[in-house]
């Protein structure tokens, strides 16, 4: 064992050490662990509330749950310090994890209800979903066809029988063009070309001249333009052209600056509960 | 003595500043500092087009995210429950993203099972479950419902549903309220929804701020109302309890509010940090030159 891995098992060894102390010692008996109160027969979680008036109790797996969760949060962020073992095995887990997932769930939401039970209702009730109606929609019989591309899109598998599937390939990338480029030109193209069009002289209810909201539709219109200037290259930009798309330069700037500010919110929001998950319902520590 | 110090924090360890970074987001948290939040238009839009419902109307809640984004759109997916369930509105939920029945769910037990019990579901509002097919999804429920969801996300079939019943397609949906983290999500449901039925489908939406800048342009046509990133969050959470809610409200009403916190902090690290890096990077041109 490298010896960076040994400082990190130490770490990780303190740590829980740590969280084991705080769960016993911890007056509120939160720490480590997981309550959950009764709610029209299902589990839910118990609030304080739920606690001081004796119907909460603490769940055993989900208190596993608990730090389990705890520790993968760690292991992910041990990678800020250095590439490691534990992030490695947190990091293939999480993919193994979300690929079963996702093979499962999109076999009984769409394989099951969509696929074969649009073709054998009935064999599908009594097998798999008690809830679904054993008739036989009119016209179900199309629903073949996804089934044939189905399998034609699995011969991917079989080497010498890889080239069928660029048949269904060819039907999805083909429908998908055709449904994105009406969207597009729709939401994208003509709805924000009428969306910039927009009066100059802007008037409130009270009919007099709202200078702000009018210095806001000027300078949006004025920032388009100048940003389309910047993206036309057919005439040399010089001179007049030129300081207008230098300003199209700056309004793009400005827009990536706040794009940027955005993200770094977006990031430690994320951060923020993750922390907050560690702190307050794994160790339940306040200052 | 000046051009020694220059050089070492030029070539300063990252890890330092992960490790700043950590502490600008940990110490608030521990201190559990708070501010107040000034709703903003957007905010304000989306708030007003939910509160010009009336009870008994159908409301599509779209919950495309996963857990990788819970800690920016959770707070916002609660508060849209919250606010939809004291409205009394019948809440239909539905998901593009696999693990978004749990984000569903999630939300059910943190508010309508904690604080309205009364609510039935079926008659009150009912989980969709999650589909996949992307924008397809979308383009076909926006004309008939039972196409793809011929069950719920328990099994049972949407026909026996009551409040599914009458139901046929989205365009039957009062208002659409969509939390996005990303594809598919807001901006499919503006292109396939909102600016395909113009006149029959209204939306607003709860985006991370990645997605923020993109979803901007649809305001206020396409786009009924914005809620961008935990700052868009905070404030519809702030508009929403002083309304509905007396009191102190519970930790689980207020997550958005006390991760602007953090936020803060960190805005303010991230301003130094920059700051520092460009005046470092000068000082270090200045050097070169003598």
């Amino acid at each position: 064992m490298k010896f960076e891995h040994t400082k990190l098992t130490l770490l990780f060894l303190f740590i829980a050490a740590f969280a084991i102390w705080q769960t016993v010692n911890d007056s509120e008996k939160l720490a480590g662990r997981e309550y959950v109160k009764q709610v029209e027969g299902q589990w839910v979680p118990a609030d304080e509330i739920d606690r001081q008036a004796g119907i909460a109790q603490v769940s055993t797996s989900r208190s596993i749950g608990l730090w389990v969760g705890a520790f993968f949060t760690l292991f992910i962020f041990s990678f800020l310090y250095k590439d490691n073992p534990f992030y490695k095995m947190a990091e293939s887990t999480v993919v193994g994890v979300s690929a079963g997932y996702v093979m499962v769930v999109g076999f009984w939401t769409t394989i099951i209800p969509n696929l074969l039970g649009k073709l054998t209702p009935g064999l599908i009730q009594q097998w798999a979903m008690p809830g679904l109606s054993p008739e036989q929609a009119p016209g179900a019989w199309v629903y073949i066809f996804p089934l044939i591309l189905g399998i034609m899109l699995i011969m991917r598998l079989v080497p010498k029988a890889s080239w069928i599937s660029v048949w269904p390939l060819a039907f999805i990338i083909g429908t998908t063009a055709g449904l994105r480029m009406v969207a597009f030109l729709e939401a994208d193209f003509l709805s924000q070309i009428e969306n910039s069009i927009v009066p100059f002289v802007e008037i409130d209810e009270t009919n007099s001249v709202d200078y702000w909201q009018s210095f806001q539709n000027i300078f949006s219109v004025v920032s388009i333009l100048a940003c389309l200037v910047y993206f036309f290259f057919s005439i040399e930009h010089k001179g007049a052209v030129g300081k207008v798309s230098r300003f199209g330069i700056w309004i793009l700037m400005i827009t990536f600056g706040a794009m940027f500010g955005m993200t770094v919110m977006g990031r430690i929001a994320l951060l923020a509960i993750r922390l907050e998950f560690l702190f307050r319902e794994w160790l339940n520590l306040h200052l | 003595m000046g051009i020694a110090i220059i050089e070492k924090l030029a070539s300063l360890d990252r890890r330092w500043i992960f490790l700043l970074m950590f502490l600008a987001v940990a110490i608030p948290i521990l201190l559990e500092l708070e501010f107040p939040e000034k709703p903003t238009l957007l905010a304000q839009d989306v708030f007003d087009e939910i509160e010009k419902l009336e009870p008994g109307d159908k409301v599509l809640l779209a919950f495309d995210y996963d857990p990788a984004s819970e800690g920016e759109l959770g707070p916002m997916a609660t508060s849209f429950i919250l606010h939809c369930a004291n409205k009394k509105l019948k809440m239909y939920f539905l998901s593009l993203f696999p693990v978004g029945p749990q984000m569903v769910e999630d939300g059910i037990t943190k508010v309508i099972l904690t604080d309205f019990p009364d609510l039935v579901y079926g008659e009150d509002y009912v989980n969709l479950g999650y589909k996949p097919g992307y924008e397809g999804v979308i383009k076909v429920i926006m004309t008939d419902l039972r196409e793809l969801y011929t069950t719920d996300a328990r099994g049972q079939n949407i026909d026996q549903i009551p409040m599914c019943q009458d139901v046929e397609n989205v365009q039957d949906m009062k208002l659409i309220l969509n939390v996005s983290a990303g594809y598919p999500g807001s901006k499919e449901w503006v292109q396939y929804g909102a600016t395909a039925y113009p006149d029959k489908v209204k939306m607003v939406a709860g985006v991370t701020g990645v997605q923020a800048p993109y979803m901007y342009p649809y305001v206020p046509k396409q786009l009924k109302g914005l809620l961008g990133a935990i700052k868009g969050a905070a404030e519809y959470e702030t508009l929403v309890n002083e309304k509905y809610v007396e009191g102190e409200p519970k930790p689980e009403y207020r997550e958005g509010v006390r991760r602007m916190g953090p936020q803060l902090i960190a805005h303010l690290l991230m301003i130094f940090l920059i700051l520092a890096g460009n005046i470092l990077f000068f000082l270090q041109k200045r050097i070169q030159r003598l």
